[in-house]
């Protein structure tokens, strides 16, 4: 009796173990699924045309992706320009006050606006730039990238520079160097590698981002590079072209989402690269 | 004075420049020299992002009056949205926002409670946990378009072929099919909130109960779920706020209708989808503001599910 009661619990533990491993295992095969089927898709329509030219009309095939990626690029570029000193700024800023009434208010709203939905972020984006300016444009969809990045940078900032030892600082100006120069020369290139992982991975949160795009950067199915002219990128155009019924298009669509994703992917190890190699240790 | 000292730097600083540099700071303009900007610049750009966040409710407040002094509540309740009659009701998406993520998240729950006990409890080292942690971070890094476009292509076929199956309307796309992905989104999020909040639970107290002879299962059940069960309640909170908010998956596969979702199989809209669809297209003064009005209310539902959750995670771990 007493042992069939052992037993019991025993088999208890067991079953439990199986049932967790079972469901954890089954949480990835999406990504399998996922990864299976964009790949399948995708390494049929890449080739170097596809990386180089324009997108063809319906009916014709062949055509690429250039646009897009020229795109995408400019957005990260004008997004990377506006958050990363805003955001690294504002980091220091909390990494030195690390306590006081304007942190704590700074902390909770750097909170917040993570968490504001993408589409919102595009509505503002629209009311400020679109609106004034009377046209889609790069340049919004950049802000809005942007808005996006900067609770990344300023977060990440925060945590690696709180890292840097006191002392380290002590010394420097101790040394008699200015407040101002401890910060640039001793503080942040000690803490750079955080501060560039931090970087990366904002830039791979919103690389892959469409909905703050959609009434900002809007698509164009041509080339362009004036920032005042709304610009494709790579998930606008996976959007756009899996919602057409054409099966041309969803071929473009699949070889973009691969490319959008594999350069996303490649962005995350990066960064996890990164954070192991070159940690802030001290 | 020496408190001051004590606050480290910056105090060193203060107490410097008070004793010394008093002379020179009365001859010198403060904002010109190198010092003063500088730390003219840190402050101005924290204090922008108090500002942007300001300015984003603002700008979503101005925006939407127009349909705030129309509708005024009657906005939330009313289930007719009709365009070109200038009728506006965000009681569909309101619903149909409820329905999708509440159920994302009872499906994500076992998955993603799983995936914490297991990478928490059975297998912190080895080759397959670290595998499993790399996929689950991966799975977080794809972006949402990309669900969107998958859930479209291959699940929409899939669930239609149930919804024969079962002898309900098989459109495939709706509320089921944007649930399912959902979930799948959201596991990674939740996975790695509760991975975190089971290292929390103190070693002495999981110790004390395998002493007492306790099984693996018994530990977890009765000493290590009671203890992180706020934490984990968080992180599902978390997890929903992300829900709530997605957009491009859900837009792709929810099926975009403007009624009352009457079954889990039909199609619907969210608050957000419907802006995605509808926002370039509109065209009075008083859509346009009833979209924003949507974002207004997207907004706070998820800034104040944000901070409900952020702050219970934050007692537990002073707490510990």
């Amino acid at each position: 009796m007493q042992r069939d009661k052992f037993l019991f619990r025993l088999l208890k533990d067991r079953l439990f173990k199986t049932a967790v491993s079972i469901f954890s295992f089954c949480s990835i095969l999406p990504l399998v699924f996922i990864l299976f089927y964009i790949t399948k898709n995708g390494i049929a329509v890449i080739n170097w045309q596809f990386l180089t030219q324009l997108p063809k009309p319906v009916g014709e095939s062949g055509g690429g992706i250039s646009n897009a990626i020229v795109g995408t690029l400019m957005l990260l570029v004008v997004a990377c320009t506006l958050a990363v000193p805003l955001g690294i700024s504002a980091g220091i800023y909390l990494a030195e006050h690390k306590t006081g009434k304007l942190s704590y208010l700074v902390r909770l709203c750097v909170e917040i606006l993570h968490g504001i939905p993408s589409i919102v972020i595009g509505i503002i984006a629209y009311v400020w730039i679109v609106k004034p300016l009377r046209t889609f444009s790069a340049f919004s969809g950049g802000i809005a990238l942007a808005i996006m990045m900067l609770p990344v940078i300023v977060r990440t900032a925060e945590e690696t520079l709180k890292l840097i030892p006191e002392t380290l600082k002590e010394a420097s100006l101790a040394l008699g160097v200015p407040y101002y120069k401890t910060i640039l020369k001793v503080v942040v290139p000690a803490g750079l590698s955080g501060l560039v992982t931090g970087i990366i991975l904002s830039i791979a949160r919103v690389a892959g981002e469409t909905a703050p795009l959609l009434f900002t950067a809007f698509g164009n199915p041509f080339m362009n590079l004036n920032l005042f002219k709304p610009v494709n990128s790579l998930p606008l155009l996976v959007f756009n072209y899996a919602a057409s019924p054409y099966p041309e298009w969803h071929g473009l669509a699949w070889g973009a989402s691969l490319v959008l994703v594999v350069f996303v992917l490649l962005l995350n190890f990066f960064a996890k690269f990164m954070t192991k190699k070159w940690k802030v240790r001290f | 004075m020496e408190t001051e000292i004590n606050t480290g730097a910056t105090g060193v600083i203060d107490f410097l420049e008070s004793a010394n540099l008093k002379t020179k700071r009365e001859t010198f303009d403060p904002f010109t020299t190198p010092e003063s900007i500088f730390r003219a610049i840190l402050y101005g750009s924290a204090l922008c992002m108090v500002v942007l966040l300001f300015s984003v409710f603002l700008t979503l407040l101005i925006w939407s009056l127009p349909s705030i002094k129309e509708f005024g509540l009657r906005f939330l309740v009313s289930k007719t949205w009709d365009p070109v009659a200038g009728e506006f009701g965000a009681l569909p998406f309101l619903i149909g926002t409820l329905i999708t993520s509440f159920l994302a998240l009872v499906i994500s729950i076992p998955f993603s409670l799983s995936l914490s006990i297991y990478l928490g409890e059975y297998a912190a080292e080895g080759v397959v946990p670290s595998f499993l942690r790399s996929a689950v971070e991966l799975l977080a890094g794809v972006p949402s378009v990309i669900y969107g476009f998958w859930g479209l292509f291959i699940l929409v076929p899939v669930v239609r072929a149930v919804e024969v199956k079962l002898g309900v309307t098989p459109y495939g796309v709706g509320i089921a099919t944007s649930s399912l992905i959902l979930a799948v989104m959201i596991i990674p999020y939740s996975a790695s909130l509760g991975r975190e909040v089971l290292q929390l639970v103190p070693a002495e107290l999981k110790e004390a109960a395998y002493s007492l002879g306790a099984t693996r299962f018994e530990v977890i059940r009765r000493v290590i779920l009671p203890y992180v069960v706020s934490g984990v309640t968080a992180g599902n909170i978390l997890a929903l706020g992300r829900a709530v908010g997605e957009t491009m998956a859900v837009t792709m596969v929810i099926g975009n209708s403007n009624v009352i979702p009457q079954s889990i199989f039909a199609p619907a809209n969210t608050m957000a989808s419907v802006i995605a669809n509808e926002f370039t297209e509109a065209t009075s003064t008083l859509y346009v503001s009833s979209l924003v009005e949507i974002g207004l209310l997207l907004f706070m539902v998820t800034m104040i599910i944000n901070i409900l959750g952020k702050q219970i995670i934050k007692k537990m771990s002073v707490q510990v």
